[in-house]
């Protein structure tokens, strides 16, 4: 059973087109990651699942009801940890707790059981009663993953839950996230961190310019990459020609496969290989053909790999391209109502 | 009478809804008082401004001739209504400054994706708080006049100026959150708040009647809000109560007390029904 699925999913900002008919599944009790660079889609996709935004057609359904008539009874079955952590400087870390559980109106008693429980669990105890404006990212990072939990919600939604964290912070963050993920709370994680994605994900799927890509689980999109994977330079700057030239040699050897350009790494060339025989008999036809080879390397796949595979260029190079291209401004208005 | 299963569902429903609409609305009230506590310069200068404008203008202007000013002894005793309404209609307009910072640091969606009950919430906690503050600041000013020896309101005043005060602050309240959600960020706000302060405190009757003034700009007094609080104010500092008696001579006719209060009312009628829309969708 599906706990969330996105049918056909669209949203524009002005001439900005965030999402192209976005569509996924996300079963009951996983832990669901979305991954792609900044600027892909995966914020506005939460930001409709968790009802803060109306998509501009599409169809929306969050434990078999539609999320975008039902939005009252959506929003008590989840919990929203937003990128930019909001939390109010003036209140203490157990104020801001309170707060939330009355927002979700949740008796006294459980209230602070829950509130309790979230404390030691999260380790907080040490600095929940000091101001929320003396917090470091890790310790706000933790308190805003506590509001969205206290009221035990059946779905979390974690929009970049761990981006600029110090390590202990994200070590917290990952163990609960596990911990739930095995208690069978339905988990939807948007991050650009691919081990992230690798050690958390029971399911996954990558989005690039507003919509599916590739989905599956980790280990299922790494092998259907069909062998190790290998980058090769013949030049530590070649061009574009050089490349092609290369593309066309080596895509015609038995057990190499879907051979890319990566403009953004000098020209090298990233492709697949059956087996280790490959290598060597490709070394032969290269130097055949009077090509050196500046630089090999050959690894098992990544899901940077697949990222690669589907999209033509690496992970970090899709954030890099589209950093120059952030409209802060736009950015600032999706975030405000 | 019979009471059907669907009546006492839709009774215990209702009763639910109540319960949680009243323990969200004071949780939110409640957070805006933390604030306040802990940070209350806006309390203090809210208060000390006008205090300030009290002395400096009751001493600047102290020679005023006396005839000037109708049923007023002195120019302090004269500016005192103007400077309890200056102060609620300037804490009034700050309203919209926490909603607008909610929503430039996100905690405003933070709000909106709790399963609230009603989100008339967000506003009705904003609303109280705003009064509540404002109201503190006006009465404030009250107890310092009367120190000064600008004298005290009879318990029908004192009534009067409550239900003046509430009527402006709801008005302004109403529409500083509108703007709160129309402008794009603080500094807007800010500035809108800047600008209409003062010109809309001088072109009011609290520092000189319409008499004192220019035509045109007794024609601006006469359909400023503030005038319409200030005449109930000071007619319940100077004579005993009667809403018959004609507060305002405008250039457009006669107004009393009555006529000021229902056009205060009137006004903060009118503003709800124009930024209902606006909320509506904005907290939608």
């Amino acid at each position: 059973m599906f706990f969330i699925q996105l049918k056909d999913l669209f949203k524009s900002y002005g001439s900005v087109r965030a999402l192209n008919g976005l569509n996924l599944k996300v079963p009951k009790g996983s832990l669901y990651g979305l991954l792609g660079p900044n600027g892909a889609g995966k914020s506005t996709a939460l930001r409709i699942i968790c009802t803060l935004l109306q998509p501009d057609s599409g169809d929306v359904q969050v434990a078999g009801k539609n999320a975008l008539l039902e939005e009252k009874e959506t929003r008590r079955r989840l919990g929203y940890v937003a990128q930019d952590v909001a939390i109010d400087k003036i209140l203490t870390g157990r104020e801001l707790l309170q707060l939330q559980g009355d927002l979700y109106h949740l008796n006294k008693n459980f209230k602070k059981k829950r509130i309790d429980e979230l404390i030691q669990r999260l380790e907080m105890k040490e600095w929940i009663d000091r101001r929320c404006g003396s917090f470091s990212g890790g310790m706000k990072r933790r308190l805003d993953l506590a509001s969205g939990l206290l009221h035990e919600p059946e779905l979390l939604i974690l929009d970049e839950p761990t981006v600029g964290l110090d390590i202990e912070s994200r070590s917290v963050i990952w163990a609960l996230l596990k911990e739930l993920r095995n208690n069978e709370t339905t988990i939807l994680l948007s991050s650009h961190y691919l081990e992230e994605v690798d050690e958390l994900a029971d399911e996954m799927a990558i989005i690039d310019k507003g919509k599916v890509i590739a989905s599956g689980k980790p280990e299922d999109l790494k092998s259907e990459l069909g062998g190790d994977r290998v980058t090769l330079r013949v030049r530590e700057f070649s061009n574009s020609l050089e490349a092609e030239s290369v593309r066309k040699l080596i895509k015609n050897i038995n057990g190499v496969s879907n051979v890319v350009i990566n403009k953004k790494q000098g020209y090298s060339l990233n492709f697949l290989v059956s087996s280790n025989d490959v290598i060597s008999s490709l070394s032969d036809h290269l130097s055949q053909e009077n090509f050196e080879v500046f630089a090999l390397s050959h690894s098992r796949p990544s899901l940077d790999d697949v990222y690669l595979q589907a999209t033509g260029k690496t992970l970090m190079d899709a954030e890099l391209e589209l950093a120059g291209k952030r409209d802060f401004k736009l950015e600032n208005k999706k975030s405000m109502r | 009478m019979t009471i059907t299963n669907s009546s006492l569902h839709q009774e215990e429903h209702f009763r639910n809804d109540l319960g949680e609409i009243i323990q969200e609305t004071s949780a939110l009230t409640w957070r805006l008082f933390i604030q306040l506590i802990r940070r209350p310069s806006t309390l203090f200068a809210g208060i000390l401004q006008p205090l300030i404008w009290l002395l400096l203008f009751a001493a600047l202007f102290s020679k005023a001739p006396i005839d000037f000013l109708p049923g007023s002894s002195s120019y302090g005793e004269f500016l005192g209504a103007g400077l309890i309404v200056f102060t609620a209609f300037s804490g009034a307009l700050n309203a919209g400054l926490p909603v607008m910072f909610d929503r430039e640091f996100g905690f405003l969606n933070r709000l909106l994706v709790a399963p609230l009950s009603s989100r008339s919430s967000i506003v009705i906690s904003s609303v109280i708080y705003i009064t509540t503050i404002s109201l503190m600041q006006s009465f404030a000013i009250m107890a310092t006049s009367a120190l000064l020896g600008y004298g005290w309101p009879s318990f029908g005043g004192f009534l009067l100026i409550a239900i003046t005060l509430l009527l402006l602050i709801f008005a302004i309240t109403g529409l500083s959150l509108g703007l709160a959600f129309i402008l794009p960020g603080h500094i807007e706000l800010i500035a809108i708040i800047f600008i209409a302060n003062l010109p809309v405190l001088f072109a009011s009757t609290a520092l000189a009647p319409i008499s004192f003034m220019p035509k045109w700009l007794g024609w601006i007094a006469s359909i400023n809000p503030l005038t319409f609080a200030i005449e109930p104010i000071r007619m319940a500092y100077n004579n005993s109560v009667d809403m018959k008696l004609v507060l305002i001579n405008a250039p457009y006719g006669e107004l009393n007390g009555y006529s000021c209060l229902v056009i205060l009312f009137i006004l903060t009628v009118g503003l709800f029904f124009l930024i209902r829309p606006l909320l509506n969708r904005k907290l939608a």
